[in-house]
């Protein structure tokens, strides 16, 4: 009853091939929209800002990159972690050899290194497939983690081995480096991400999001309706790892302000298969939804003990955060293996027939 | 640079024969131990098709588990009847709340599950036994210290670790032992039946779900072994999980399903990583340990997609 396109007429082609069909889909986008764009800077503080709202976007992005390469092109991955590490390692080295340039402009550029290293190390996917290629993507991981510590040209030969975010400014305000406001790192960190996500809800329902799934379906009748294999696996890992690097560059850039190593490390690539898995495979909202579920749970976990009075040590905490997302992750996986998207499909389908569910 | 790459390495293996010596024999143990992790994904995977990514963490869980029980005053040998019980306990657990209501799930749904119990197992251990590293009870358990020296040539000394051999000759036993277990007891049987095709293993009325239990029982003995000879080399900490992925290339070269496969892959990626690190990796600023067996294995791959004794993978649409 709320949620029903009985009586929703197309009176062209072109409507009915919209991004979204269903008035109320649009509405529900818009509202999304607002909240993010006015609600959101308006009321919130600024620690809800920087700890929830900037990492679970960037998160959220991350976990769009490895979609198109896991869940539309059916390419298991678990080097996310290193190809988001080359998008910071190159943002950072575009800023310093081009300081005067928009700082903006250069995280979008970074992500282009990133795709190319992403699809060198995408090369073997045409012989491996599967478990085997996770392996393969492993390799990439710790080689590219080996190189972000062992090349010291990286960091600007920085005695720390870090990588420190520079003061920039970009159309009069100070954009990035510690002075930045949430506010604007806010803005930014939202305008990118939903860019891309628009971007990419428009590449996915074309030709080639429908033949990166023709080949994750079955690869072989792919190929003989004409798909070529290699390029469009090469292709899902450029933009997949693309899409990896700028969130990897918008993570140090407007988040963590400096980075190690170690923060692009497996632990990371993890985190985000589980937001991809969790959210459902191949769906670009349950994206947002598994990154909301898995960066936002801990965050939750770690004040929960504070505001109900109990005083545990924090690396108490930590331990049981381990646990309980371990857990969280089998039992949803029991309940439901196609993730929160799947949940928000049922959800819409007893919407759409209720209250008479026949 | 050339000479550095293609010559100088062989022209120092040939100068000094007892530093090769001492680096082949490093690169052996350490083979021994990443086939020992790889061969409790091969049990698993062969039994239940799953990627068992938890076998990393099932090492160091058994071995903290040992010594944590240890510290609290229960003697050695206890301890370990203890542990054994505590791994049978984590074998059933894991079948019946994780593997059984997921059966038939794709591989990464499955893949992710035990990513899941990784998780839960890291936590969970931190939380009874605290984080910090712990240093193995060796002696307590009988096992060998000490070292031997062996004299080589005219100034040569290969030295070896008394617990190093004492490992290696624990693998062989148990590599006996599970080869027997499969081939001669009905349980092993129906283990291999199971592997080959689960609906006909059903149909001549073998519990599946009493044999995932068993192979998760077994798993968990080798993850055991493993945690206390890898205990006694380093110490018992969480970092042991990173070293563990050193497992994945080792399967790669082996093949998934195959025993012996995870015995040969160990022992290459071992020797290569250990020659490589000593003999090339200074020209690269050294550590090439961390990713050389991902690269060997990725190399290999490219040759032989279903590794060295893996079954031919066919395809049909």
């Amino acid at each position: 009853m709320f949620y029903r396109e009985a009586g929703q007429f197309k009176t062209s082609y072109k409507a009915d091939q919209a991004l979204m069909p269903i008035l109320q889909d649009r509405v529900g986008l818009l509202v999304i929209l607002a909240v993010a764009f006015v609600v959101i800077p308006v009321f919130a503080n600024d620690f809800f800002l920087t700890s929830i709202m900037i990492p679970f976007l960037v998160f959220s992005l991350a976990a769009i990159g490895l979609n198109v390469l896991t869940g539309f092109c059916g390419q298991l991955s678990l080097g996310t972690g290193a190809f988001m590490g080359v998008g910071a390692y190159a943002a950072y080295k575009l800023t310093s050899i081009f300081p005067d340039a928009n700082v903006i402009l250069m995280v979008l550029l970074s992500g282009v290194f990133s795709a190319a290293i992403g699809a060198v190390f995408g090369l073997p996917s045409l012989r491996i497939k599967g478990l085997y290629l996770a392996v393969t993507t492993l390799a990439a991981q710790f080689f590219l983690e080996w190189c972000f510590i062992r090349i010291p040209w990286l960091y600007n030969y920085n005695a720390s081995g870090a990588i420190e975010i520079p003061h920039r400014e970009a159309f009069g305000v100070v954009v990035s480096g510690a002075e930045a406001t949430p506010i604007v790192r806010y803005f930014i960190v939202l305008g990118i991400t939903a860019l891309i996500a628009y971007l990419m809800a428009n590449v996915l329902r074309g030709r080639i999001g429908r033949s990166w799934m023709m080949i994750r379906d079955m690869d072989i009748a792919a190929e003989l309706m004409g798909i070529r294999p290699l390029q469009t696996k090469l292709m899902a890992f450029a933009v997949s790892s693309y899409i990896c690097g700028v969130a990897g560059a918008m993570m140090v850039f407007f988040w963590l302000n400096a980075a190690e190593p170690s923060s692009y490390s497996i632990s990371l690539s993890f985190q985000i298969l589980f937001m991809v898995i969790l959210g459902g495979l191949g769906s670009l909202s349950g994206a947002f939804m598994g990154a909301a579920f898995i960066w936002i749970l801990p965050v939750f976990l770690k004040f929960i003990p504070g505001t109900i009075g109990i005083n545990v040590a924090a690396e108490t905490v930590e331990h049981i955060t381990f646990m309980v997302v371990g857990a969280l992750i089998i039992f949803f996986l029991i309940v439901e293996p196609h993730g929160f998207a799947r949940l928000w499909q049922i959800a819409k389908q007893k919407l759409r027939v209720w209250p008479f569910p026949y | 640079m050339l000479y550095d790459i293609f010559i100088d390495p062989f022209v120092q293996m040939y100068d000094m024969p007892d530093f090769f010596l001492q680096v082949l024999w490093e690169g052996f143990v350490a083979g021994i131990l990443y086939a020992l992790i790889a061969l409790g994904f091969v049990l698993i995977f062969k039994a239940s098709g799953v990627f068992n990514f938890a076998q990393g963490i099932m090492v160091v869980f058994a071995g903290l588990t040992l010594v944590g029980l240890n510290e609290n005053g229960v003697p050695a040998y206890l301890a370990l009847a203890l542990t054994i019980a505590a791994m049978g306990i984590l074998a059933y657990g894991v079948e019946r709340v994780v593997m059984r209501p997921l059966v038939n799930q794709p591989d990464i749904i499955l893949l992710m599950a035990t990513i899941g119990l990784t998780y839960f197992l890291i936590g969970f251990g931190e939380f009874v036994f605290g984080g910090e590293p712990k240093q193995m009870i060796t002696e307590e358990l009988g096992l060998p210290t000490g070292s031997t020296a062996f004299e080589f040539g005219e100034r040569g000394l290969v030295i070896l670790q008394h617990i190093d051999i004492a490992a290696a000759v624990i693998a062989v036993l148990m590599v006996a032992a599970l080869g027997i277990f499969f081939n001669k007891t009905r349980i092993g049987r129906a283990l291999r039946a199971v592997a080959d095709d689960h609906q006909a293993a059903l149909s001549v009325g073998i519990s599946l779900n009493q044999i995932w239990a068993i192979v998760w029982f077994a798993a968990g003995l080798v993850a055991l072994a493993t945690g206390i000879m890898w205990g006694a080399r380093s110490d018992v900490s969480f970092a042991l999980e990173i070293v563990a992925f050193k497992a994945l290339p080792v399967l790669i070269l082996g093949g998934f399903t195959s025993i012996p496969g995870a015995i040969v892959g160990g022992l290459i990626i071992g020797f290569g990583e250990k020659i490589g690190e000593l003999y090339w990796g200074g020209l690269v600023g050294g550590g090439i340990e961390s990713w050389l067996a991902y690269i060997i294995a990725l190399i290999f791959l490219l040759f032989r997609p279903q590794g060295l004794f893996g079954e031919r993978i066919i395809e049909r649409v």
